[in-house]
């Protein structure tokens, strides 16, 4: 077994996604600890010309495995070339992201190699020559640390909860894998495209989220134009999600999605607890209510108490001058 | 067509969490529930069960004595019988420990579809329903919202990155449940009817998984609330003020925007 870490980067349309990006920074801090190289993994259709880029940030070698069978995102399918690549490679760590692609692929790794496996982690550490994965459990409601038993470890990594190096002088070797074909016993049948343009709410740097407290479908528009406006992201409770005014791709919390933005921005939302757990690690919260004991407030830097309504359509205006300023 | 649904029972997830010596505290547990994603990974059964009475689902769980009153409230919801696999010491076991067993459980019972909740809310990590498809070979499809039947396959509807796709899986199968319609609740007519239904009960040493299986990959060797936050400040007076004064303070303190 080496010390290296392997980081099985993602693209979307021809780019590294911010996570890739993240993923590669850890993966540097804790090589430097365990004295080992941090190597990647391009896997899809048409990836070979990007992969060397990923030497800049940091890999010492890119492993690639390009093939038209790959277009699909679909675990099933690069689970076995990843398998081999491992076991051939002998990593300590492999990294994968904490997106839907990254939580079905990591168990498939782990059951197969019959290793450690930590979902959505938050931190990582060396101590005593062991690694020390801290990831949040029971929802949110407690923080864990956990030690491999069995290594390699196979982790997936919270999207953005790891701060990204930047770019350096460094080259990588790019080696191509022969790719293990596999038969998908599945078939996609039907395909639903939500608005293109739009960006990603567990990868959005903003979350605007509105809840109860924007009375109803119709005025969500405000929510959605300054999540516009900042470059964000529309989020929505479970609360507006049930009620049908929201689809559930939007939902923040326990049982949807958790995201981790620089600034996160809730309208009208009273912070249920299965609320709070998807979105407490967000590095600046905002919460705007009209009731002054509402416990979204407990965990906010900044509050507003007012009307969603009034307040909300202000704070675009607001933020449009801030823009025109430059 | 023959369902098996995977419960897991936890802590109810709408209460706090008591952390006393890296352990949960036990006693500080009023209530336990379903995992929430194994009852809509139930909901979802009973859907299909709605639309063929031909459909049979039995509960399949892991757990101590605690876990039959779940059990009896997802047969008076209307699942035909269940399995309890007794187990007191599931928090030594990891997911894919858990999943050697429960494999070796469903295998004995038979099935067409199996169901598995994304993960359980507890320790959140999401590998045992994969594990089992893997360990078993099974076509898998993971954080399923819906599904229809559709003769020897079903059609099964999941959110993906920028949209939402149908698969179809060929029999047997499993899914992985990540959403539903807001799960039913018994009728009294249901929770009568539940006292009749089979419940057996087995034990992990009768199901011949090796203890080399069941050995921790991974362990939990601390446990902490999380840190908490700080209330921070009200921003007072007159909406465009207010509106003023935030724009100022996540651009200058905040530096956020």
């Amino acid at each position: 077994m080496t010390n290296n870490i392997l980081v099985v980067a993602e693209q979307s349309d021809g780019k590294f996604k911010s996570i890739t990006h993240q993923m590669l920074g850890e993966a540097r801090r804790l090589a430097a600890q365990l004295g080992g190289s941090v190597e990647a993994v391009v896997t899809g259709s048409g990836v070979t010309v990007s992969a060397a880029q990923l030497g800049a940030f940091g890999a010492a070698k890119v492993y690639v495995a390009d093939d038209a069978s790959l277009a699909r995102d679909e675990p099933e399918l690069v689970g076995p070339t990843l398998v081999e690549l491992i076991k051939r490679t002998q990593p300590s760590v492999v990294f994968v992201g904490a997106t839907p692609f990254g939580l079905a692929l990591a168990p498939r790794l782990a059951t197969h190699l019959q290793c450690a496996l930590t979902s959505d982690c938050t931190g990582f550490a060396v101590e005593g020559g062991q690694i020390r994965v801290t990831r949040p459990v029971y929802g949110g409601r407690a923080i864990a640390v956990f030690e491999a038993r069995k290594l390699p470890l196979v982790a997936s990594l919270r999207q953005n909860a790891f701060a990204p190096l930047g770019a350096g002088a460094g080259q990588a070797a790019v080696e191509t894998l022969s790719v293990i074909p596999v038969t998908l016993t599945t078939k996609v049948v039907e395909t639903s495209k939500s608005e293109s343009g739009k960006i990603e709410l567990t990868e959005a740097p903003i979350v605007v989220t509105g809840g109860r407290g924007m009375q109803g479908p119709e005025n969500f528009h405000l929510v959605e134009s300054l999540a516009g406006l900042l470059g964000g992201a529309a989020g929505a409770t479970r609360a507006v999600v049930d009620a049908g005014w929201r689809p559930y791709g939007e939902q923040v919390g326990q049982t949807g999605k958790t995201v981790s933005p620089s600034l996160y921005v809730a309208v009208g939302v009273s912070g249920a607890m299965q609320h709070l757990v998807g979105m407490k690690t967000s590095k600046v919260i905002v919460a705007i209510n009209k009731d002054p004991d509402a416990p979204i407030f407990k965990v906010a830097d900044y509050g507003i108490v007012g009307d969603a309504l009034k307040v909300l359509p202000l704070l675009s205006e607001e933020i449009m001058k801030l823009k025109s300023q430059g | 067509m023959k369902i098996l649904v995977l419960m897991k029972q936890v802590p109810d997830t709408a209460a706090p969490i008591t952390v006393t010596n890296n352990a949960v505290d036990a006693s500080k547990i009023d209530k336990y529930a379903p995992s929430p994603y194994d009852e809509y990974a139930l909901e979802q059964a009973l859907q299909v069960k709605d639309k063929d009475a031909a459909t049979k689902i039995t509960l399949v769980t892991l757990g101590p004595a605690r876990v039959r009153e779940m059990i009896m409230q997802g047969l008076a919801m209307g699942a035909d019988d269940a399995v309890i696999i007794k187990s007191d010491g599931s928090g030594d076991l990891d997911g894919l420990a858990v999943a050697h067993i429960l494999a070796a459980a469903i295998k004995k019972i038979g099935f067409d579809l199996v169901y598995a909740g994304v993960k359980g809310v507890d320790d959140d990590q999401g590998w045992v329903g994969i594990a089992i498809a893997e360990l078993l070979g099974l076509p898998l499809v993971n954080a399923v919202r819906s599904t229809t039947a559709q003769g020897p396959a079903v059609r099964l509807v999941r959110d993906v990155e920028g949209g939402r796709e149908t698969v179809e899986a060929p029999l047997p199968a499993l899914v992985t449940s990540s959403q539903a319609t807001e799960p039913r609740y018994p009728t009294l007519r249901g929770i009568m009817g539940a006292k009749k239904k089979p419940v057996q009960e087995w034990t992990v040493d009768s199901l011949g998984v090796s203890a080399d299986m069941l050995k921790p990959r991974v362990q939990m060797v601390k446990l902490d609330m999380p840190p908490g936050r700080q209330a921070g400040r009200l921003i007072t007076g007159e909406p465009a003020e207010q509106v003023k004064e935030l724009v100022r303070a996540l651009r200058e303190q905040a530096k956020v925007i």
